[in-house]
């Protein structure tokens, strides 16, 4: 079995490459997650880029991507396999038209093979011969009673078709589970993945993504961006900026022309970073002076 | 392969391991086998002198609540992060080269008192001013140098004293003078020429105030770890432990432990939503509608190729809640109001009461308000819940229910009632509670008193409880847990 990262650190580098930077704990879950033949279930508030960590590990390792999105009312045929109900009445009726008198069990197998199956992603990701990352979108949107279709493939790399026998993977795909923590998972599936929780960045890092991800920036606004949105987000909000609400409100500075971001600024424009009319509130309270207010008070 | 006979050598490192896994559940964290035998793979894979690393690999094996990260963190640095190379004083105080898997540290702690060498020389005032340099200049290693310096001059810690590590931070922090140190550096900064920005002022005493949280962090490093050294790690981890925040009890959390709580509560008022609707909206289909199934057929000339089902319908529960906001459950009020708030956001029909002697509907109070503070001030402002005299009486407010909003309760409704039913030797009036039964889908309460307690003094659980559909003890977030998972 040969491992598709060498070290922690090339994890780390490769992943930078394709733009995506990691801390520590991401490098070290990805690569532990290759090396024990892992799935990754990766917890933490919106938009940290829980998503995007499955893509970019795709992209790095040149796998192709197979995502499913969870929701609520999921089921096996839409993430596992479903039997082709059409195309089989359609074989039977061709049959009877036809005249030729197959026997019902040879019929019965034709109608059970794989030509009748349609793959859903689950399947697909372990049947396909590349090299495959598997994503499950948003796993807390399914019914705790519906996690259980992924238990066998997170587990053993395997889907049971009661029809066909037992489908084993023909290359065992790294596996990425997202979740926003609406409910607790069950017990069943964390034991089957390794844990990644994805915080907000602290303030270096935070620092890094903006001036990767925004072009024509200058290190000072990315710094002082990072240096606000840190303390927004040590208020008390609704929501607290994401990575992508911050990078948003960098791309608007920019192309506003502003250079240093002052009071007034970050007062006229905290609206892109915040979604609620308290929380935009708070905020603008927090950088006027006492003056300010009540001079509009007046 | 080499990594199995490197750990072969290595064995300590399982045994080390093992004692780390077992304080963990001790701790309460519940690591199963699987996860147990994880780690040792994980381990496996991941050198231990990559400190950060190592420990993110720990976690990812065996924390799967993000909730009892803090707990690991401080096992795990109890265990392994105080043995690193980095902490050590200077050569001699650690035993060379071994230290790093050394179980027994009893050899070390005589040396405790007295140690520290080069820095010795140093007065107060040079450690001050070494202290705002490094907070100045953000200089990791001269912040370690400074943390160890203080504790050693005014921690005062002595082999074997059974005080506690925060008795100890204490002393180090009175004589640091922070705030100082802080109106010193914002000072400093200080141009006096313009008026600086409002914002760029907040943030730079924002950024120094996390510098000074980080010295702080690192004096408890330092403390805890000479603590480690001094009682054995065992014995340590033991005076660290605290319970994790789904058994923080709601009578006695403190203002920290609530944050966290109140963070919990978000999931679970879903949980609870989806269980009480038992909407079934696609998905889970219902027995095969033959009819449309018929209809649909004829498009494919008579064969039945797209099956119809029908689809149950899914039911709108309206809640009420009526929860005891007086001072002898005044914890559990505030605890309870977050969750009808919460409650509020899920379902279309909630009502919400409040009592202590009288009974007030306070629902206006948390529709459309974005900030949750100000509808608790609200509640425990406005609403008109003292009657006589701001004792509890739960036979009076449930009368005033009855008469009042009685009519309200249908065959739809749930009731929940929170309180801890002590009725300062009032009369029960439990024919209201009976009477709610009657016309209400479920009466539930929830008691936030121990078990043991429950009708002793003047709790009258029991004169109540006859006429519930259950009756809980709900004194931390697991047991709200396991009432939301019952509810079925």
């Amino acid at each position: 079995m040969s491992y598709r990262f060498e070290k922690v650190q090339t994890v780390q580098e490769d992943l930078s490459k394709v733009g995506y930077l990691a801390d520590d704990g991401i490098a070290g879950a990805v690569y532990l997650g290759d090396r024990l033949q892992k799935p990754i279930l990766v917890e933490g508030p919106a938009g940290t880029g829980k998503t995007q960590l499955a893509k970019s590990v795709a992209e790095m390792t040149g796998s192709r991507l197979i995502r499913l999105q969870c929701y609520e009312g999921l089921d096996e045929s839409k993430a596992l396999y479903e039997w082709n109900y059409k195309k089989q009445l359609l074989r039977i009726q061709a049959e009877r038209n036809s005249d030729s008198s197959g026997s019902w069990e040879e019929l019965e197998e034709d109608i059970f093979s794989d030509e009748f199956l349609l793959t859903r992603p689950l399947l697909e990701a372990i049947r396909s011969e590349d090299p495959v990352v598997l994503l499950i979108d948003e796993v807390d949107r399914v019914e705790i009673e519906t996690e259980a279709l992924l238990l066998e493939i997170l587990s053993d790399y395997q889907v049971s078709i009661p029809e066909l026998g037992t489908v084993e993977a023909r290359q065992i795909p790294l596996v990425f589970l997202t979740s926003n923590n609406t409910r607790e998972l069950s017990e069943a599936l964390k034991r089957r993945c390794l844990f990644l929780h994805i915080d907000y960045p602290d303030l270096e890092r935070e620092r890094e993504i903006i001036v990767t991800k925004v072009p024509d920036i200058n290190e000072n606004l990315g710094d002082q961006i990072a240096r606000v949105v840190r303390t927004i987000r040590d208020l008390e909000l609704k929501k607290a900026p994401s990575v992508s609400e911050t990078l948003d409100w960098a791309r608007t500075l920019v192309h506003l022309g502003v250079e240093h971001i002052d009071a007034k600024t970050a007062t006229e424009t905290v609206n892109i970073l915040l979604k609620y009319r308290s929380d935009i509130e708070k905020a603008i309270k927090e950088f006027s002076t006492d003056e300010e207010l009540n001079s509009e008070e007046e | 392969m080499t990594e199995t006979a490197q750990l072969e050598q290595h064995s300590p490192l399982l045994e080390l391991l093992n004692g780390f896994i077992v304080e963990l559940r001790e701790a309460g964290l519940p690591v199963s086998l699987t996860e147990n035998l994880d780690a040792v793979e994980a381990v496996k894979h991941i050198p231990i002198n990559e400190r950060e690393t190592f420990k993110y690999a720990l976690a990812a094996t065996l924390v799967k609540n993000h909730a009892h990260w803090k707990a690991f963190e401080t096992v795990f640095e109890v265990y392994f992060s105080l043995r690193g190379k980095e902490y050590e004083l200077q050569d001699g105080e650690w035993d060379g080269s071994n230290a790093e898997f050394e179980m027994s540290d009893d050899n070390q702690s005589g040396q405790m008192p007295g140690q520290g060498g080069g820095q010795e020389g140093l007065t107060q005032e040079q450690l001050a001013e070494m202290l705002f340099q490094a907070l100045a200049k953000m200089d990791q290693n001269m912040m370690r140098a400074v943390a160890r310096q203080s504790v050693q001059r005014f921690a005062g810690m002595e082999p074997g004293r059974p005080v506690g590590g925060t008795y100890y931070l204490y002393r180090t922090l009175r004589n640091l003078d922070l705030d100082g140190v802080l109106e010193r550096l914002l000072a400093q900064d200080q141009n006096p020429k313009e008026t600086p920005d409002i914002l760029e002022e907040r943030l730079r005493k924002d950024e120094y105030e996390h510098r000074i949280d980080q010295l702080k962090k690192e004096i408890e490093a330092e403390i805890r770890r000479r603590l480690v050294a001094d009682r054995g790690v065992e014995a340590m981890a033991k005076t660290l432990r605290k319970p994790l925040p789904e058994d923080v009890d709601f009578m006695h959390a403190s203002r920290e432990e609530m944050v966290s709580l109140r963070r919990a509560i978000w999931p679970l008022t879903r949980k609870l939503a989806v269980r009480l609707a038992r909407k079934r909206r696609h998905g889970r289909k219902g027995p095969l509608d033959f009819k449309r199934t018929v209809r649909q057929s004829l498009s494919y000339g008579g064969v039945p190729a797209d099956p119809k089902f029908k689809y149950p319908k899914p039911s709108k529960p309206e809640i009420m809640v009526i929860a005891d906001i007086s001072g002898s459950v005044a914890a559990f009020a505030r605890f309870t109001l977050h969750l009808v708030y919460a409650l509020n956001n899920q379902f279309s029909k909630v009502r919400s009461f409040v009592f202590i002697d009288g009974l007030d509907e306070v629902t206006n109070y948390f529709e459309g308000v974005d900030d949750i503070t100000e509808a608790i001030h609200r509640v425990n402002t406005e609403a008109d819940v003292i009657w006589v005299d701001g004792h509890s009486d739960y036979g009076h407010a449930f009368e005033v229910f009855d008469e009042r909003y009685g009519k309200d309760v249908g065959p739809k409704t749930t009731v929940m009632i929170l309180g801890d039913a002590r009725n300062n030797y009032h009369a029960s009036q439990s024919w209201v509670i009976k009477e709610i039964e009657d016309k209400a889908r479920k009466v539930f309460w929830l008691n936030p008193e121990p078990r043991s307690y429950w009708d002793t003094g003047d709790s009258i659980v029991s004169e109540y409880s006859d006429y519930c559909n259950g009756i809980f003890e709900v004194r931390n977030l697991k047991q709200l847990e396991a009432f939301v998972e019952n509810l079925v």
